[in-house]
């Protein structure tokens, strides 16, 4: 959710119960506003909060102008004190992969794992079991990243892709139609797109190329990761996550107000067995 | 002059077409005028007044009224093939008629100054053009074909003088409009250029308003066109002056049609829209309605005296505190919702128990308590069902006799507990959003809440969706969510130490019978507890909702005393083989008694229970413990140190370290042993038949020995 509409996003957010202190509202909308002159964003967007056993993590992204150009994660124990996360990698993300459990809420924790690794000592080959550190701080980009690219959710039209390549915010965004907004067809994956270089032509046909340039959530596999609700009779349309139970976006039709919001203990739902079946 | 050439054409005029003749007179007197052209202009400039009959024809004489029919038969008849340029010079003239037309209308003050120019052109034009055919004329008059001639310059004489005098008038018109602009100095720089093209500027006339017509296609669609929208635009523009416009003309342009579409044109499409958010607008109104439906004052004063309401917005302002909850009015709405359903029904006690998220929709959930002997329904419903099971049973046990029966039987059925007891304690209500219907939900059994526990679903919504599941869940979705609410209460529901007691006559009773204490009060005495040390300290927090046993109740029941009870005419020996086979049962199911400390909570893979934190650190003093459950996330409670509250949201699910595993399949069951009774001997051989008739033989022998009676002798016989 954008951080200058923050109290409004919060508030239309807030079925899933997922809301903010007083407090922490008020230091976030200070502190990022500071963040985003800072470090010099073109907009910065409050990403959510990450449940600790100790402390929880408050987690914000800086975008520069375009929008789908890799972004800056932020992460703040106490809503005042950001501190710039690294990049993601393929080998962070293979190296936390083995982690499991909750975090702890301390940066510097470091999880300890035993892998079996072989030494060849001469003709013989031991199987010698070597402990792999593993620090929080790197999970957590891990963890946000994966997140990020599973399930972080844009509506149709809200971007646009400019002749020249970046993709900026499209300022005559006037929001989704009732009909829209009831179907996983018109939201897209907030990330560079993947599945759509794959499309045949005749997929591809009726696509508007300034519109039409991200993944769209139909496609998503497993059918039914995602939850789609009218609440407040139909003035809000809330997505929440089954795969990355805690992730809300929300989106009141007919107007630009949309974000997501991820509030949750990480913990990935293997929720195949889970769904009713239809 | 003018008047005699003029008489003479009206002379001539109607014999002309019919008689050669008289033609040949009028060509010899025409012919004067032919050499010098500057004199036929000008004689004829009184006839050419009388020549546009459709524009002036009031000037006109009657007797001059003949005269344009006349150059109408003439040029019909013989103009086209003896005079090619005439064609040429005539659109031109046309075309120039009405481009200057045109040009008045299309050129605001900016604009004019374009066709202007090309007029002057045109006109240039217009002028060489007479000269060219002009010059042919004298040629062919100089070959002497008179007759020809003599009506072709005749007509030749009208058509330029048409020309010059229409290019005359609308230099006129013109120069009218260049005084009134000043813009004269344009006409001049314009005109020096030569007539190098004749044909591009008519090419640029038809481009132009080719592109202008498109422009006017109106939409099929909204009924507008792109150019009055264009012109629209541009004067809103220039009337509001916005900065960087060009940054905002996309919205300049829905603004504009907006404003278009602001009044309604077409009252016939004037259809109302039934969208669903004013159902629920209309729903949600009875909420706020409810109110006003009370009566006197005294009734109030009841009310309120007897008051079943929980406090819902003070506790939501605890828990916004704790950064849970649900939005301001969505909290108040469901306030207004408990209320409705307090008035409903003979409520003691009612408490906001939390909302549970599905896919289609969610559920929120109340947790309320009857007053005594008021929650008659319920049994009858219980009834209803075990006359059911019955007579199941019966139809079971009809079968026949010869066959060996089936010896299994289902394990035992465990009852459920009573109302107002165990996990039946408390009876819940569900509604989909505040203003819809409370359902209540029926009361759990034990064997829901077993298989619950092995089962991990997702909730839809709707109450009646079936559960499909592994383990074969008996109920549909309405009993897996009480079975979810008995186990989330029973985990999560706590208070601080202090707060409740066993109450002192009951509790002592039913320690006896149960072995464990099952009703509590609360402590009138209890002083509250310091906010830091219940966060320091998980031993502060009590769970106050019986722990479910693994066998789904939370009072022991012993299924094998019930077996005697029910089964008595069973044999013994079975009874004594199920004992052998199920020695589970002969250990009572113990778990942590009432009012034990959440410190003494299993952890779960060193991940603690219970995360335990000040809302605020800035202002210490004034801040509220947090209690949030690990092990069902979403659930959290508060205590101010005085008073506290549970609250559950989320989608029902128990926090696992690892992926949901399915329960492994049940062991698959022994055949029969292979013994004794199983197989069989051989069939008897010859000898072994010869034998046994000898064995008899020898035993007749002996029986006759023994002498018999004969009766038995024929008895043997027929054995035989």
């Amino acid at each position: 959710m954008d951080a200058e509409s923050l109290l409004l996003s919060l508030e239309l957010a807030s079925g899933s119960g997922q809301g903010l202190s007083p407090d922490r509202r008020a230091s976030l909308l200070t502190s990022l506003m500071l963040v985003k002159r800072d470090y010099r964003y073109d907009r910065v967007l409050f990403w959510g909060r990450i449940l600790g056993l100790v402390a929880d993590y408050y987690i914000a992204q800086g975008l520069s102008e375009d929008q789908l150009a890799p972004r800056k994660t932020l992460y703040s124990l106490n809503c005042m004190e950001w501190s710039l996360l690294p990049p993601a990698t393929d080998e962070m993300m293979v190296q936390t992969s083995v982690v499991k459990g909750r975090f702890t809420g301390d940066p510097s924790h470091e999880y300890e794992h035993t892998e079996l690794q072989k030494v060849n000592d001469g003709e013989k080959v031991f199987e010698e079991e070597v402990v792999v550190q593993i620090k929080e701080e790197t999970r957590l980009v891990s963890i946000i990243d994966q997140i990020d690219k599973a399930v972080s959710v844009i509506p149709r039209g809200a971007l646009f892709k400019t002749p020249f390549g970046p993709v900026h915010v499209n300022r005559t965004f006037e929001g989704l139609s009732l009909s829209q907004a009831k179907k996983l067809s018109s939201y897209f994956h907030f990330r560079e797109p993947v599945e759509l270089k794959n499309k045949t032509l005749l997929e591809k046909a009726d696509l508007d190329p300034s519109l039409d340039f991200l993944d769209s959530l139909e496609h998503d596999i497993p059918k039914g990761s995602w939850s789609i609700q009218m609440e407040r009779g139909n003035a809000l349309v809330v997505l929440r996550s089954l795969l990355w139970p805690g992730l809300t976006f929300f989106h009141a039709p007919r107007t630009k107000n949309c974000g997501y919001i991820y509030v949750g203990t990480v913990n990935l739902v293997c929720f195949l067995l889970l769904l009713p079946l239809i | 002059m003018e008047d005699l050439t003029s008489l003479k054409q009206e002379d001539n005029q109607e014999p002309e077409e019919a008689e050669q003749p008289w033609e040949e007179i009028t060509a010899a007197s025409s012919q004067d005028p032919v050499p010098g052209l500057p004199e036929p202009l000008e004689s004829e400039q009184g006839p050419e007044t009388g020549l546009q009959p459709g524009s002036s024809p009031p000037q006109s004489s009657q007797s001059r009224t003949s005269t344009p029919l006349n150059d109408l038969t003439g040029l019909g008849a013989s103009s086209p093939p003896s005079f090619p340029q005439e064609p040429t010079s005539t659109p031109s003239t046309l075309a120039l008629a009405r481009q200057d037309l045109w040009s008045p209308w299309k050129s605001d003050k900016t604009t004019s100054v374009i066709p202007e120019a090309r007029t002057a052109h045109s006109n240039h034009l217009e002028q060489s053009s007479d000269k060219g055919e002009s010059a042919p004329h004298q040629k062919c008059q100089s070959e002497g074909n008179t007759f020809q001639q003599s009506q072709q310059t005749k007509h030749h004489l009208h058509e330029p003088k048409d020309a010059s005098h229409n290019n005359s008038k609308l230099k006129e018109l013109r120069l009218d409009i260049f005084q009134e602009e000043d813009s004269n100095s344009n006409y001049d720089l314009d005109h020096p250029e030569p007539g190098t093209s004749e044909v591009t500027p008519n090419m640029l006339e038809i481009a132009i308003q080719n592109a202008k017509a498109y422009l006017l296609k109106t939409s099929s669609k909204s009924g507008l066109n792109l150019y009055d929208h264009l012109s629209n635009m541009l004067t809103k523009i220039l009337d509001e002056r916005p900065e960087n416009a060009v940054d905002i003309i996309e919205n300049i342009s829905q603004d504009v049609k907006m404003a278009h579409f602001s009044k309604k044109l077409d009252t016939l499409q004037n259809e109302y829209e039934m969208l669903p958010i004013y159902e629920t607008a209309e729903k949600q109104k009875a909420l706020f309605l409810q109110g006003n439906l009370e009566g006197a004052d005294q009734e109030l004063e009841d009310e309120i005296a007897e008051n079943s309401l929980p406090n819902v917005m003070e506790s939501a302002f605890y828990f916004e505190q704790a950064g849970v909850g649900l939005g301001t009015d969505e909290t108040y709405r469901i306030f207004l919702a408990l209320k409705q359903l307090t008035d409903a029904h003979p409520i003691q006690r009612c408490r906001f128990w939390g909302k549970i998220l599905g896919l289609e929709m969610n559920y929120i959930v109340a947790e309320v308590e009857f007053r005594e002997g008021e929650d008659e329904e319920e049994m009858e419903e219980e009834d209803v069902t075990e006359e059911r099971d019955n007579g199941d049973s019966e139809a079971d046990e009809d079968d026949e006799d010869e066959l060996p029966k089936s010896l299994y039987k289902a394990p035992q059925a465990i009852p459920k507990e009573e109302s107002r007891t165990g996990a039946n304690k408390y009876v819940y209500f569900v509604c989909n959003e505040p203003g819809g219907p409370w359902v209540k939900l029926p009361s759990v059994t034990p064997a829901q809440i077993v298989i619950a526990r092995k089962i991990k679903k997702f909730f839809t919504g709707r109450l009646d969706t079936p559960i499909i599941s592994y383990p074969p869940f008996p109920g549909n979705e309405s009993n897996y969510l009480r079975a979810q609410i008995a186990r989330i209460s029973a985990g999560t529901h706590v208070s601080p130490l202090g707060f409740y007691q066993f109450g002192e006559e009951e509790g002592e009773e039913e320690e006896e019978v149960e072995g464990g204490r099952e009703s509590f009060e609360e402590n009138p005495d209890f002083e509250g507890i310091q906010v830091t040390d219940l966060v320091e300290s998980l031993s502060n927090w009590v769970h106050h909702v019986q722990h479910i046993l693994p066998q789904g109740r939370c009072n022991w029941f012993n299924p094998v005393q019930k077996n005697e009870e029910e089964e008595e005419e069973e044999d013994e020996e079975k009874e004594e083989e199920e004992k052998g086979e199920e020695p589970d049962y002969i250990g009572q199911e113990v778990g942590p008694p009432l009012l034990t400390p959440i410190s003494e909570d299993l952890e779960i893979q060193n991940i603690p229970p219970w995360t335990t934190r000040l809302s605020s650190n800035l202002i210490p003093q004034y801040a509220i413990a947090v209690l949030r459950s690990n092990l069902w996330p979403g659930a959290y409670a508060f205590s101010n140190g005085k008073k506290f509250e549970n609250f559950y949201i989320g989608w029902g699910h128990k926090y696992s370290p690892d992926s949901y595993t399915p329960p492994v399949p049940p062991p698959v069951y022994q055949e029969y042993p292979s013994g004794p009774e199983i197989t069989e001997m051989d069939d008897p051989s010859v000898e072994e038949e010869q034998a046994f008739r000898a064995a008899q033989a020898a035993a007749e022998l002996a029986a006759e020995e023994n002498e018999e009676t004969e009766e038995d002798e024929d008895e043997e016989d027929e054995y035989d």
